[in-house]
């Protein structure tokens, strides 16, 4: 790596670091879901029934660390913090190894 | 942006799937082609930057929340192309790995963040950008080309969402995603063009000006038309 590409791993840890930001501005700010991304549940409350195929929906996958956490609606902001940045450290390195072992292949084959 | 399970129909996100498979198969193509040894190291960083980058979700006091890709600004430093693959491989771990985004919705978030943002963003910096551009017109072109690139994102995410009572319904109720297009495109458009769109445009501008000062040979959209 060349000592700018270094520099830019050093910007990305320092994201992953930051990321928290990302969830406490919007509670801070009570800004609720994102459009069309809300939970069977508050669909019920904000429509008054739960469309069928929807409600189907939400069990089609257990992912292994739900929404970058997992320590659950009650955890403390400061564990909720610290979820966070795990997450966003295991989800870039994930990321970043994944690609880096995708284009190792695709070299691999050009030869 | 990042559809969940059960807000599309079959008959939506299987087309969908198709449509992203057959670009992701021609991006890897394109990325094949393409390979350098001093850019791998940029491959890897892209996917990780892209997954970080929407952790940073951004609110609208007592509304709602969202935030940038960064697709735009991979498609200008590496190509619409290796954008397609780098913006993919983040989704698909958000979907499978934190529940960001729905299994079933892989194709249709992919085709909105990955495709369709990408190559409208490279597109409308090209067109912008012109020839023999100063720094001003780089830097606006920069700019739109976040800012119109996710919009545009948001604008087919909308359109996937708001045609389910179309064509998905029983007995009058909806069965996936229950708002029409007429409450589904202004509301992700519209959230996109006040906020969200501007903040992509910014951090578009600023690393694409970081990246000129620092590895100005490593720029896409700038340099493809010299190789």
């Amino acid at each position: 790596m060349s000592a700018f590409q270094k520099k830019l791993a050093c910007v990305l840890l320092a994201l992953a670091v930051l990321a928290p930001l990302g969830i406490y501005l919007p509670a801070k700010f009570n800004a609720g879901d994102a459009w069309g991304e809300w939970s069977a549940k508050k669909i019920g409350e904000m429509l008054g029934f739960v469309p069928a195929g929807l409600a189907k929906g939400e069990g089609v996958w257990k992912a292994p660390v739900p929404d970058y956490s997992l320590g659950g609606e009650d955890d403390t902001p400061a564990r909720q913090a610290l979820w966070y940045i795990a997450s966003a450290l295991i989800g870039a390195a994930l990321c970043a190894g994944v690609f880096y072992g995708v284009s190792r292949l695709l070299a691999g084959k050009k030869r | 942006m990042h559809i969940p399970d059960g807000y599309l129909s079959p008959q939506t996100y299987l087309p969908l799937f198709v449509a992203f498979a057959g670009f992701m198969a021609a991006a890897l193509r394109k990325v094949k082609e393409g390979l350098q040894a001093k850019n791998v190291p940029y491959l890897g960083m892209a996917a990780a930057f892209c997954f970080l980058i929407q952790m940073f979700n951004i609110p609208i006091p007592g509304g709602t929340t969202g935030h940038a890709v960064g697709a735009a600004i991979i498609a200008l430093i590496l190509g619409p192309w290796t954008a397609v693959a780098a913006v993919s491989v983040a989704l698909i771990i958000q979907a499978f790995v934190f529940g960001d985004g729905g299994i079933t919705a892989i194709g249709a978030n992919c085709f909105n963040m990955a495709v369709v943002m990408p190559f409208t963003a490279a597109w409308i910096f090209a067109l912008v950008k012109g020839r023999a551009p100063g720094p001003r017109r780089i830097s606006l072109a920069a700019f739109l080309s976040g800012y119109l690139g996710l919009t545009a994102a948001a604008l087919a995410a909308a359109v996937e969402f708001g045609i389910q009572p179309l064509i998905a319904s029983e007995g009058g109720r909806p069965l996936y995603a229950p708002y029409g297009l007429e409450i589904a495109i202004p509301a992700m458009v519209g959230e996109h063009l006040v906020i969200f769109s501007i903040v992509e445009g910014v951090l578009t501008m600023l690393v694409l000006r970081y990246f000129l000062k620092n590895d100005p040979g490593a720029v896409y959209a700038l340099y493809e038309e010299g190789r």
